[in-house]
C-alpha cells in the first residue's frame, strides 16, 4: 500500500507585493497594505508530502534524514530571515505565497528522487494557506 | 459525497530495527531510533470516511460506532503499547509512521460498512504525519 508522508518545515522572511511593470496605483489597488514600499514579514510553514511504496528493508517511503538536509539547504536555508524580493527568482515575478510554494516545489522535484514528491503545502498566516502539486490536483 | 473525519490519540513506544541487516548498518539507517530499549510518541490518530448523507439520521455515519471501532480495532490494542513487542503486525514489520498508518488501515476497513474509508492520518509529532487512502489505482 501506498504511503504519503508529510514534513512541516518553519521559515521566515519578509516581502513586499509589487509588479513592477504595473503603475504605483494598480499596485496599491490591487495589493493594498501588502504593497508597502517597507515590505512586511511572515512566519510560513511549510509542508512537504513525498508518496511512494513503504521500503520493506526500512519501513519507510524515504529517508527522513536525507529529506530533512535537503530541505534545510536548499529551501531554509535559502529563505529563511531573507528579504524574497532580493532574491534572483523574485527580480521579475511578485514573491506571492503562490509563486513561492511553485518556487518550494520546482526546487524540491530536482533533486527527490527516490520517492515522488507529491505536493508542496505553504501557510502564510494561520489562515492563508496554498498548495501545489506540479500541475496535478493535490490529493485530501 | 460528505468527508467525516474522526480524531483520537494514543501513546505507545517503538524502535527501528531490521534483523536482516548487520547492527552497524542498522544504527547508520534508523540513528537514535535504532535504540532497542525504545522510546515514545503521542500519536494523533485522524479516520476520515466518507458517503452519502443518510436522509432520515442526516448522518455520514454513526460517531458513535466509529468511535466503538476506532477504541475496539485500535486504540484498546495500541495505546500504552511497546510496538515491537506487542503488536503481532509488527514482530515482521518495522513499526515506522507508514507502516503504522497501513495497518490501521487494514484493522479498520474491513470493520467499517456503513461508510467506506476514505483516509487514515497517523501524527507521530505535530511535524510529521503519514496519510494512506488503501490501495490506490
Amino acid at each position: 500500500m501506498k504511503a504519503h508522508l508529510t514534513r512541516r518545515y518553519m521559515f521566515s522572511s519578509s516581502h513586499r507585493l509589487h509588479a513592477n511593470d504595473m503603475p504605483d496605483d494598480w499596485n496599491r489597488d490591487t495589493y493594498g497594505k501588502c504593497n508597502n514600499p517597507h515590505g512586511h514579514g511572515h512566519n510560513y510553514h511549510l509542508e512537504v508530502t513525498v508518496s511512494g511504496p513503504v521500503d520493506v528493508a526500512t519501513g519507510m517511503v524515504c529517508n527522513l534524514v536525507d529529506l530533512d538536509s535537503y530541505v534545510r539547504e536548499h529551501v531554509i536555508d535559502r529563505y529563511d530571515i531573507q528579504n524574497l524580493n532580493a532574491l534572483p527568482e523574485f527580480a521579475d515575478e511578485v514573491p506571492t505565497t503562490e509563486n513561492l510554494c511553485i518556487e518550494v516545489f520546482e526546487i524540491l522535484q530536482r533533486s527527490i528522487r527516490r520517492a515522488h514528491l507529491e505536493k508542496v503545502r505553504l501557510e502564510e498566516t494561520m489562515m492563508n494557506s496554498f498548495e501545489y502539486a506540479g500541475g496535478a490536483e493535490p490529493r485530501h | 459525497m460528505v468527508y467525516l473525519t474522526r480524531k483520537a490519540e494514543f501513546s505507545a513506544s517503538h524502535y527501528y530495527h531490521n534483523p536482516a541487516l548487520s547492527p552497524e548498518e542498522n544504527q547508520r539507517l534508523f540513528g537514535k531510533c535504532n535504540n532497542s530499549n525504545g522510546h515514545g510518541h503521542n500519536y494523533t490518530l485522524e479516520v476520515t470516511v466518507r458517503g452519502k448523507v443518510d436522509p432520515r439520521s442526516g448522518f455520514v455515519v454513526d460517531l458513535k460506532q466509529l468511535k466503538d471501532i476506532m477504541h475496539r480495532e485500535v486504540l484498546d490494542a495500541l495505546d500504552h503499547r511497546f510496538l515491537n513487542k506487542e503488536i503481532p503486525e509488527f514482530s515482521k514489520l518495522i513499526p515506522t509512521t507508514e507502516n503504522l498508518a497501513i495497518t490501521i488501515w487494514q484493522r479498520l476497513a474491513p470493520k467499517l460498512n456503513a461508510a467506506e474509508l476514505h483516509r487514515v492520518r497517523v501524527y507521530e509529532t505535530p511535524d510529521l504525519f503519514v496519510d494512506v487512502y488503501g490501495e490506490e489505482a
